[in-house]
């Protein structure tokens, strides 16, 4: 493969030189994926058959959520326009063959990253938009803030479920003491913990956000932000056509970067007119050309911070304090202020 | 007062004293399960509102089905073409009704057009083309795609089935071998298999460029599974006739093809109507199967309402109006199949 990578490169940068001249000094390496991309005008994009939060298709069929929010950054930042998304909705079963079978450009739904995915199933994960893992809910008055305070405390869960092994794990490793009370089925153990059976009920992120405003006073329950497990998840591409990959990677970091820079989708006008930070005018294509060097608009990151914004924004509206899930950052904060999100710099 | 309802009654529910006793304790739990549910289902039941918060009784909250209802229905059919799906399905009613009036006229000629132009017309009217603006089929959903999905199999299955029960009782080794390798073969196999094949697995292998659409792949699987069960049902109606009858046609003169069409399928077809109409309620309902390759059908849109925190808790309203719906479609195809047999008894009695 890598040969023909570079046969193809070498190919097109003589190809380029001969036939455009100096003009396209700069190569770029072929993209079947954007070109299709442009080809066709839209986005497609894979997302989750429909979880609040993340993607969700409401009564109008109108898709929002973060995953959603990605799909249309990278609509905004390689047409100019973040409407130009069509979504896919797809089953746990169906994702990896749609994606593979060139049904779709990129799958941005809810999927672990993880080793044996990467290395056998020909997808590469291009970053992290979420750090789920497994927490608590549990009930505000309790006055629990990390996991370490639910000690000889009850938690209900499913019998047999990886959470039950990940929480008793946990606890015995730092002999802390916990009595688990097993159900049959999910629902079961989340309504003995709304009934008061339990102190505790525990289950990935998402879920919890979910199921939290499920309960029957829902302000009495908060999600724990600590984690004690590892679900990392993120934008994921089909191997090859690497400048696609680049493309999908430098977008959700674009979405970061913006954040950390204090771009918003409010001042971003103003900081292009007037920022005299240089990473700034990079990112907004007024110095550089950063876009053209993957082969789009120098006001890619412009384009896609003004029209879905930047990430703290887009978290805020579809999985934070803006929106009926209600998550607090936790690990999902940036790096600068205690959390894992992170992105290289834009030199 | 002595009406004959009430002898009825008497013989019937309250001859000895056991009956009757039986009939107390049928009706005390009638009673006791029916009250609960009518008062959940209607009398404590929200009807009125915009949102969840118009939900404070104990009983049913019908607004979340009424501000979902023509997603139920349409799916994410774009609303500005939505009249185009109403077109089709009056066009579907209006062609049921007049086929159910025996006397009318060029009858036969409408049926025939039923099963050939009609078809065409609704896949124009609701993909587009042809100066009307195309809708991708993932933009389809609900109850119609429900429709689309059950009349275009069935379109299919129907023709097949009835080829390949004949085909299997064929003379020529190569039809019969066929036909029955290709009835068991789509028979063996479960229906969510080809569904999930046909989505997945033709894509990668068909050579890039040639995309087949994703909805025609699941009424293709579908129908092709339903032909076969059809087939097997057909073949039921084509061992009960009497040799005797393709004897005497042989003996007239008539060719096979003339014999099949003129004596032994519509006989044959009448004795195996209920174990079709059997297979077309099956076919219905295993439409909905078709939500693990995310096409929406009417019961997979309920699902998917279900996950929005805006209505949380809808769980019962949806599934109860879901199966309300096909309910009541399953039974009026049964029903249409009683009266046909009915119909049909008669003329066979003449």
């Amino acid at each position: 493969m890598k040969f023909y990578g570079l046969a193809a490169a070498a190919a097109c940068s003589i190809a380029g030189s001969l036939i455009a001249g100096p003009a396209m000094a700069q190569t770029l390496a072929p993209s079947e994926t954007l070109d299709a991309v442009k080809a066709r005008g839209h986005i497609e994009c894979g997302v989750h058959l429909g979880l609040p939060g993340f993607s969700f298709a409401n009564d109008k069929g109108e898709w929002s959520g973060l995953d959603v929010d990605y799909c249309k950054s990278l609509a905004a930042a390689v047409l100019g326009d973040a409407t130009k998304v069509k979504y896919t909705p797809t089953s746990v079963q169906q994702r990896w063959p749609v994606l593979q079978s060139k049904q779709v450009d990129l799958l941005a739904r809810n999927t672990t990253i993880t080793f044996s995915r990467n290395a056998t199933l020909g997808v590469n994960f291009q970053g992290i938009n979420f750090y789920e893992g497994q927490t608590f809910v549990v009930r505000t008055k309790a006055k629990v803030t990390a996991v370490k305070d639910l000690a000889d405390a009850t938690v209900c869960v499913a019998a047999g479920s990886t959470e039950e092994k990940t929480a008793a794990d946990w606890f015995r490793e730092r002999n802390l003491k916990i009595t688990i009370i097993n159900f049959q089925k999910n629902d079961d153990a989340i309504s003995a913990y709304d009934q008061g059976r339990c102190d505790a009920y525990t289950a990935g992120l998402g879920a919890l956000a979910g199921q939290r405003i499920k309960f029957k006073n829902p302000a009495e329950h908060q999600i724990l932000t600590e984690v004690i497990s590892n679900d990392p998840q993120g934008p994921t591409t089909r191997w090859g056509d690497e400048r696609w990959q680049l493309v999908v990677r430098w977008v959700l970091n674009a979405q970061i970067a913006a954040e950390a820079l204090g771009v918003t989708s409010k001042n971003v006008d103003e900081m292009k007119a007037k920022s005299t930070n240089s990473e700034v005018r990079r990112l907004l294509g007024v110095e550089g050309k950063f876009g053209e060097m993957m082969g789009l608009s120098n006001d890619w990151a412009y384009n896609l911070i003004k029209q879905v914004g930047n990430y703290g924004e887009s978290y805020e509206r579809t999985v934070g304090m803006g929106s009926a899930l209600k998550l607090k950052r936790g690990s999902n904060e940036l790096w600068t202020k205690g959390g894992l999100l992170f992105t290289p710099p834009f030199q | 007062m002595k009406s004959p309802w009430l002898q009825t009654l008497r013989q019937r529910l309250f001859a000895t004293p056991v009956d009757a006793a039986i009939t107390l304790v049928c009706l005390y739990v009638v009673w006791r399960l029916s009250v609960p549910l009518l008062h959940w289902l209607v009398f404590d039941a929200t009807w009125n509102g915009t949102s969840r918060d118009a939900c404070k009784g104990d009983g049913a909250c019908w607004v979340f089905v009424r501000v979902r209802f023509s997603q139920f229905m349409y799916g994410q059919y774009p609303i500005p073409e939505r009249w185009r799906v109403d077109i089709a399905g009056a066009l579907l009613v209006a062609t049921a009704g007049l086929l159910s009036w025996r006397g009318l006229p060029h009858r036969r000629g409408l049926a025939i057009a039923s099963v050939t132009v009609l078809p065409l017309a609704g896949l124009w009217l609701l993909y587009g083309g042809l100066g009307l603006r195309i809708v991708e089929t993932r933009e389809w959903g609900g109850l119609m795609l429900t429709l689309v999905l059950t009349i275009y199999a069935g379109l299919i299955a129907v023709p097949l089935g009835i080829l390949l029960a004949l085909g299997r009782r064929s003379r020529l080794p190569l039809i019969r071998f066929a036909s029955v390798v290709f009835i068991e073969f789509w028979r063996g196999v479960p229906i969510i298999t080809v569904i999930f094949l046909a989505s997945l697995l033709l894509p990668l292998i068909m050579p890039s460029g040639f995309d087949v659409d994703r909805l025609a792949r699941a009424v293709l699987g579908l129908a092709f599974v339903i032909a076969a069960y059809m087939a097997e049902a057909v073949r039921g109606g084509l061992q009960a006739l009497p040799e005797g009858q393709t004897e005497a046609a042989q003996a007239l003169g008539l060719g096979y093809w003339r014999i099949q069409r003129r004596i032994v399928l519509p006989q044959a077809l009448r004795i195996a109507l209920p174990a079709m109409t059997n297979e077309f309620i099956a076919l219905f309902k295993n439409t909905t199967l078709v939500l693990i390759v995310s096409l929406f059908d009417l019961l997979g849109i309920a699902q998917a309402a279900l996950a929005d925190p805006a209505w949380v808790g809808m769980n019962m309203e949806a599934y109860v109006f879901a199966g309300a719906i096909y309910w009541f479609a399953c039974f009026a195809m049964s029903q249409w199949s009683r009266r046909r047999e009915k119909r049909l008894q008669a003329a066979y009695g003449r």
